[in-house]
């Protein structure tokens, strides 16, 4: 399956490194990348994938919760679909 | 990857800021093999029929909300209409199918059922009037069943036998809820010209043309419009209204993919989306605010009804292209409790019975969580039917009232219903009695532009 992770909160260090680093440990591949910061703000929004067959979407985003808390920052993570269904003919 | 980071903030926005949800996801289930000589046994199949085709209702809409991460708020059932199945029992009293529904519903966790219904648009059966009978004690005694009764069509005319007894019913119903200021009131609704796929309470049913089990989505948003508009103020109302078939667009697209989803993960077949645009009462969730953002100072007054016709319509040429099946109302909700820009103008008075029954003519439903004086006579109650009924049978449209006389309260004061049914202000009915022309009963014809074959 294909998610789209986005990443908000206050700038600091490390963040990518948490999130992307969490993702691993739960074989979650990342497809793309992108990052910005708005006065401050961190917005990230990544794309990842992962073998359904072995986990869900909801077993990563409690795995993934704990450590957007640890970072102080919001992990959403949402099936790609969504995005696609809304956005595209 | 999807094209535009801007696009998924987008959405994400819609859902967190803006309130975009999914307001219902209903399976409909047919109860015609569960028809039975015996009323217990009947009942025990419709126990067992509901409880396994719907096991994993909950749990499958749970899982797409969790996926997605949009929230589905309610998950419900509707049934085949219960006179139709009840009517072979040779039962008297259909209290026990109501409690029946209400356990299954229970135990398999869904927020409402629908389908204490009756139809009788053309004429009632002994099984049609022993269900009306039952209603108010149905729904004074069960706590998620939800009652229908259609009474007109624009083909049959409006059955004015019912429509008098149907003022009677909901005078007993808010009686017998009395202390919860009639509440039990807010799970019934009369209808002209129902629809056998509305996934919305408390008029959903499962029409005997409808397959064994579907599922069917309503969608949400007037958040979502209000921003669009927000985006483009002063424009021409033709770009209005080209914002909003935009908005209408994303927002059904979502529908349609919870659907597909449901239906697959159940394996039944998928119905339809409903493209009303349903409001809370919460704020950021108002169809009132959309039309105050077309530029009137307060709902209720002077274009309001035009402003609804613009709304109402571009929100189905927007749906229509989204998703594979329409169906349901599909047309903008103005229910009084339920929205907060509605409560507000009704305690204002800035809003009245009068208008929102103009307004009806133009989208669904009708006359929706309106509260009166809980001293209404069941005849003004009768009259406020007809009159809606009147509206939909010669326009061929479906219209509805959902009226709760607030037993013990008057002008001025508000019901609490809690939940999403929210809080309405009660509303004056008009003083001039309607007994002798809702006591002449027999029927209304059907207009001659009901015969178009």
């Amino acid at each position: 399956m294909k998610v789209i992770l986005t990443v908000t909160g206050l700038d600091h260090e490390g963040i990518i490194a948490a999130v992307s680093t969490g993702l691993a440990d739960l074989h979650v591949n990342i497809l793309n990348v992108s990052q910005t910061l708005m006065e401050g703000y961190f917005t990230m929004i990544m794309q990842g994938e992962f073998d359904e067959s072995k986990q869900t979407i909801e077993d990563i985003q409690a795995a993934m919760e704990p450590i957007g808390q640890a970072a102080q920052v919001e992990i959403r993570i949402q099936s790609e679909a969504i995005f696609e269904a809304m956005h595209t003919l | 990857m999807i094209d535009t980071n801007a696009n998924i903030l987008e959405t994400i926005q819609m859902i967190e800021e803006d309130k975009l949800d999914i307001r219902t996801v209903t399976m409909g289930i047919s109860l015609l093999d569960c028809i039975d000589a015996d009323g217990a046994r009947a009942r025990a199949k419709i126990y067992d029929k509901i409880t396994q085709r719907a096991k994993n209702l909950v749990g499958v809409a749970e899982g797409i909300e969790a996926e997605l991460g949009i929230p589905i708020i309610n998950k419900r059932i509707a049934v085949t209409p219960i006179s139709i199945v009840a009517g072979a029992s040779g039962d008297s009293d259909y209290l026990e199918y109501a409690r029946t529904l209400d356990r299954a519903a229970r135990a398999v966790g869904v927020d409402f059922i629908g389908g204490f219904s009756a139809l009788v648009d053309k004429g009632q059966t002994e099984a049609d009037r022993i269900l009306m009978s039952s209603i108010p004690r149905a729904l004074a005694e069960t706590d998620v069943v939800c009652s229908s009764v259609d009474i007109g069509s624009s083909r049959a005319g409006i059955n004015m036998d019912a429509v008098r007894d149907m003022g009677e019913v909901i005078r007993e119903t808010a009686d017998l809820t009395g202390e919860a200021h009639g509440f039990g009131c807010s799970k019934l609704v009369v209808f002209a010209n129902a629809v056998s796929d509305n996934p919305f309470m408390a008029g959903a049913f499962h029409g005997v043309q409808e397959t064994d089990c579907v599922v069917s989505v309503g969608v949400s948003g007037p958040g979502v419009v209000k921003r669009a508009l927000e985006k483009a103020p002063g424009a021409p109302l033709n770009v209005s209204a080209e914002v909003i078939k935009k908005a209408a667009f994303k927002i059904t697209r979502v529908g349609q993919l919870v659907g597909n989803l449901a239906a697959e993960r159940l394996g039944v077949s998928f119905g339809i989306v409903d493209l009303s645009l349903a409001p809370t009462a919460e704020v950021g969730d108002s169809v009132a605010r959309v039309l105050e953002e077309l530029g009137l100072e307060v709902v209720g007054t002077h274009g309001t009804t035009a402003a609804l016709a613009l709304l109402n319509d571009a929100m189905k040429k927007g749906g229509l292209m989204a998703c594979s099946r329409v169906g349901g109302l599909s047309g903008s909700f103005i229910p009084i409790s339920e929205d907060i820009g509605m409560i507000e103008a009704a305690a204002s008075g800035a809003i009245t019975l009068d208008k929102l029954e103009a307004m009806t003519a133009i989208c669904s439903v009708g006359l929706d969580m309106v509260a009166v004086p809980g001293d209404t006579p069941a005849s003004t109650l009768s009259a406020m039917i007809a009159d809606e009924a009147a509206i939909g049978v010669m326009n061929h449209k479906t219209t509805a009232v959902r009226v709760i006389p607030a037993v013990g309260l008057g002008v001025g004061d508000v019901v609490e219903f809690g939940g999403i049914l929210g809080r309405a202000p009660v509303m004056p009915a008009h003083e001039g009695s309607s007994e002798i022309f809702v006591r002449r009963a027999g029927h209304i014809p059907s207009p001659v532009h009901g015969f178009r074959n």
